[in-house]
């Protein structure tokens, strides 16, 4: 009974995750669930592999030549990476906002519609184009401009309506790449409102570099860390640390390296 | 200290050295621009006297005929059709081919291979594919059992076209970004999709570029069709000429410069002047155009 | 996977959108494919074509040069040296008129745009047609050099290469015009590969005080050797195919002679003249002589490949 509770409230769960690109592994053994409804920040040092996990829950990984995949990641009750599923409708169901600010070169209007349209949207695009933007807390910027470039926007204007474009195809979860990295604090700022927002419908899972923003906008953190190969050629592994509430992880984590990390000792 | 001092001096052997080096390769760029001089100003002068309207409309006299030499018109048509024939053929192939380099193959086996055969084959003599034509079209008499024919010619040209189609659409492609591609994909589009509505049309200018610097210069190329297309003194009049011998104003410039009459030589110079003059506009356009999309996306 | 969100019709991807995106993608893969098969195709007509005239003559083929119709006898040594003659000459005038071209335009002794000037033009002149600069050769060249040639012969008959009377169209105004023809290629060529050379390396070398032209002999040209052979190298084999012009003025004879103000022949120019009008041995002669041909370029332009690869491998 209290098995099949947990059940119904995660959303994605790694088990015995390991990544590799050719014959380099970059993570392994990763188990985790991520709870429906929640932010989950992914925090960690660089190089621990936490983009490439990300990465994998859509399967964007599969861009990427030579990369690998063992374990199953479960999503909705399914293995997403089984031979019969096909990546383009996991990607419609979990969408991706990406580190840059990465628009259309096309109008702001079309940036939105293109992704509702290749998903098949038969409502009124005009009220869809603006519930998005509404949403991304981008409506009153530009709402006057729709037919303007994606380009002419701010850079965090643009990543807002990277925002509102995976917004507009209404997907399940959305994952989010450190999306301020290239931003700044009052874009970031900005951001982070819409993520709040976005809370209530949405589960969002996002790879964070600054711990002030993971402990701001996230219920859940994932630590992840590396460590260096027993053969010791310089290489590094990654693997998951701890994962706990946000509170639990900031104040009292379990494990020293957490402690180190958040204490700024390394990173 | 005293021998030391920090002004430039004249007579320093260094500096006459430099000096001297530096107008050596003043020299040689100077004598490298000097042919483009000479050429372009002899086809201006010689081949452009020659213009007059009779040019454009009149078939060309048969040699021998030594009072006029008749006008270039079988040709230029015959130019267009083998060049928009070698066109239909390489830049669909081509534009495939590139796209499956740039967007599908991942830097594989396969794609390493065929960007090396794509380079081999732009190093094939141009008189070779004319010869390969030849054999597998013109002597086996495989097309409606005609030998000589437009058609073979814009197939030959095609081969010639071909590489550089490919290497401009892979290169083109290549230069978008990929945050783009990801973007288009994260939100759940197909990758012909992606393909078809985001990076082609990002890559469009580069590739067009591209392709029309490629057409220019099969528009001139001679050696694939002195034995595919062959040549014709007489005006395209139909389809069916498509399966005839057919002229081509490169073809006509090599015939009637050899040819020992005045009148047929100047109908060379003529052609030569039209073939050259739009050559060198559809360059100049297209490297303005190439300047502008460079210039955009510095900004 | 149950789906809730009835204003998306297509969430779920219909059988058709996938198989288009199969089908497109396997489109893409076989067009891809047709470069191998063309070049294959080559390869394979042109040596069975040239099989007939193989077993007949075997290698004898390359080292006589009897080219007879009547007595159904052909070699073709003298084409082949025609061709390595004169793409060799030509290779080795371009050299130092190309790269010191490139050098002039890639350092900054004149304004950027007098730069931009010259090498745009230098680059238009390879979009002129071949046919084009052989019309130019016949009625500009040829008249210009006869007095040249003829000083030429006078002064140096006791060298081989110069030793017989300059007549009309010769090997010589061939090499000629195949400078200008391979001047664009290694130009432009040796510009990117300069341009390509780290900018520190430059600044190490001025840094201790090594003059302009001491940096460039000494660090920047040995630095864009490969790139520059491999432009090179590209060139030659350009110039071993290169047919209209060299056919236009070299004169076809396939009388053997050493002199370059003698006609000669090349295979190219071989292969223009006489394909249109062969038959029987002639023709699979002819292919014989085009497969040299081909698989000569095809040398050149593999090692020319190789040596890109290495010079992007070390500053790509």
């Amino acid at each position: 009974m209290i098995k099949n509770k947990k059940q119904k409230n995660k959303i994605i769960s790694l088990d015995n995750v390991s990544i590799s690109y050719g014959s380099f592994e970059v993570v392994k053994n990763i188990f985790c669930d991520f709870k429906k409804g929640c932010i989950t920040s992914l925090i960690g040092p660089s190089g621990c592999g936490k983009s490439t996990v990300l990465r994998s829950l859509n399967r964007m990984n599969d861009l990427i030549p030579n990369c690998s995949l063992k374990g199953t990641v479960m999503f909705d009750g399914i293995n997403i990476y089984d031979k019969k599923i096909d990546p383009v409708e996991v990607r419609r169901r979990i969408g991706m906002v990406f580190q840059q600010p990465n628009p259309f070169p096309k109008s702001i209007y079309e940036n939105i519609a293109f992704g509702a349209r290749i998903n098949g949207y038969v409502g009124n695009m005009d009220e869809l184009v603006e519930n998005s933007l509404i949403k991304a807390a981008l409506w009153d910027e530009c709402k006057d401009k729709l037919d303007d470039s994606g380009y002419s926007l701010s850079g965090g204007q643009q990543q807002r309506l990277c925002i509102a474009r995976t917004i507009a195809i209404e997907p399940q979860v959305i994952l989010m790449d450190e999306p301020c990295s290239a931003l700044d604090p009052i874009s970031t700022l900005k951001i982070e409102e819409t993520m709040h927002e976005l809370k209530k419908n949405f589960t969002i899972i996002i790879v964070t570099h600054n711990m002030q923003q993971a402990l701001r906008v996230s219920d859940m953190t994932a630590f992840f860390n590396a460590i260096e190969y027993e053969e010791g050629d310089g290489g590094k592994i990654g693997y998951l640390a701890e994962y706990g509430s946000t509170s639990k992880i900031f104040n009292s984590p379990k494990e020293k390296s957490t402690q180190e990390y958040i204490s700024g000792k390394f990173g | 200290m005293q021998n030391h001092n920090l002004f430039y001096q004249n007579k320093s052997s260094r500096n006459i050295t430099d000096i001297f080096l530096t107008s050596i390769s003043f020299l040689f760029a100077l004598f490298a621009i000097l042919p483009l001089f000479l050429v372009v100003s002899y086809i201006l002068f010689k081949g452009g006297s020659q213009i007059n309207l009779d040019l454009f409309t009149l078939e060309p006299n048969p040699p021998g005929d030594e009072f006029s030499a008749g006008g270039i018109n079988p040709a230029l048509v015959g130019t267009l059709i083998i060049t928009s024939i070698a066109s239909l053929i390489a830049i669909p192939i081509g534009m495939g081919g590139g796209i499956y380099l740039a967007e599908y193959s991942k830097g594989g086996l396969f794609a390493r291979f065929i960007r090396f055969g794509v380079n081999v084959l732009a190093g094939v003599p141009s008189i070779i594919a004319g010869v390969f034509i030849y054999a597998l079209i013109v002597s086996t008499k495989i097309i409606f059992g005609s030998t000589y024919s437009g058609l073979a010619g814009g197939i030959a040209l095609s081969i010639l076209m071909l590489p550089s189609v490919i290497k401009t659409t892979d290169e083109g492609l290549k230069l978008v970004p990929n945050e783009l591609r990801q973007a288009s994909l994260g939100i759940g589009a197909s990758m012909y999709t992606t393909i078809l509505r985001i990076t082609l049309p990002a890559a469009f200018r580069s590739i067009a570029t591209g392709v029309v610097l490629g057409i220019a210069r099969a528009a001139g190329e001679t050696a694939p069709l002195i034995f595919t297309a062959l040549f014709s003194y007489y005006y395209v009049s139909g389809f069916e000429d498509l399966f005839y011998e057919m002229g081509s104003l490169s073809v006509l410039i090599y015939n009637f410069a050899l040819e020992p009459y005045d009148v047929q030589n100047k109908l060379a110079w003529a052609a030569s002047f039209i073939l050259v003059l739009s050559i060198l506009f559809v360059n100049i356009f297209a490297r303005i155009l190439a300047n502008i999309t460079t210039n955009e996306k510095r900004i | 996977m149950e789906e809730k969100l009835t204003l998306f019709k297509n969430r779920k991807r219909f059988g058709i959108e996938k198989n288009i995106d199969i089908i497109f993608k396997n489109t893409t893969l076989v067009l891809s494919s047709f470069v191998a098969i063309i070049l294959l195709g080559i390869i394979l007509v042109v040596f069975f074509q040239s099989f007939e005239s193989f077993s007949k003559y075997g290698l004898k083929f390359l080292f006589t040069s009897e080219w007879n119709p009547v007595k159904d006898e052909y070699g073709a040594f003298a084409a082949i040296y025609g061709t390595v003659i004169t793409s060799l000459f030509s290779i080795f005038i371009t050299i130092p008129l190309g790269v010191g071209t490139a050098i002039f335009i890639t350092e900054d002794f004149a304004p950027k745009i007098i730069r931009e000037i010259i090498g745009s033009f230098v680059e238009l002149l390879a979009a002129i047609p071949s046919v084009v600069l052989g019309l130019w050769a016949i009625f500009v060249m040829e008249p210009f050099c006869r007095g040249f040639f003829a000083l030429l012969h006078s002064w140096f008959s006791w060298i081989p290469l110069f030793s017989s009377e300059p007549t009309g169209r010769n090997s010589l105004l061939a090499i000629l015009i195949l400078v200008v023809m391979l001047l664009p290629i290694v130009t432009s060529i040796s510009r990117d590969t300069l341009n390509q050379v780290p900018k520190k390396l430059r600044s190490a070398s001025y840094g201790i005080g090594a003059s302009r032209w001491k940096t460039i002999f000494s660090v920047i040209l040995p630095a864009a050797l490969s790139g520059i052979m491999a432009g090179v190298l590209l060139a030659l084999g350009r110039a071993m195919g290169e047919t209209m012009a060299v056919t236009m003025i070299i004169g076809n004879s396939n009388a053997f002679s050493w002199s370059l103000l003698s006609p000669g022949y090349t295979i190219s120019s071989m292969l223009a003249n006489q394909f249109g009008e062969a038959d029987g041995t002639q023709v699979s002669s002819l292919f014989y002589a085009a497969f040299i041909l081909m698989i000569l370029s095809l040398l050149v332009n593999i090692f020319a490949q190789f040596l890109v690869k290495r010079f992007s491998l070390k500053y790509g």
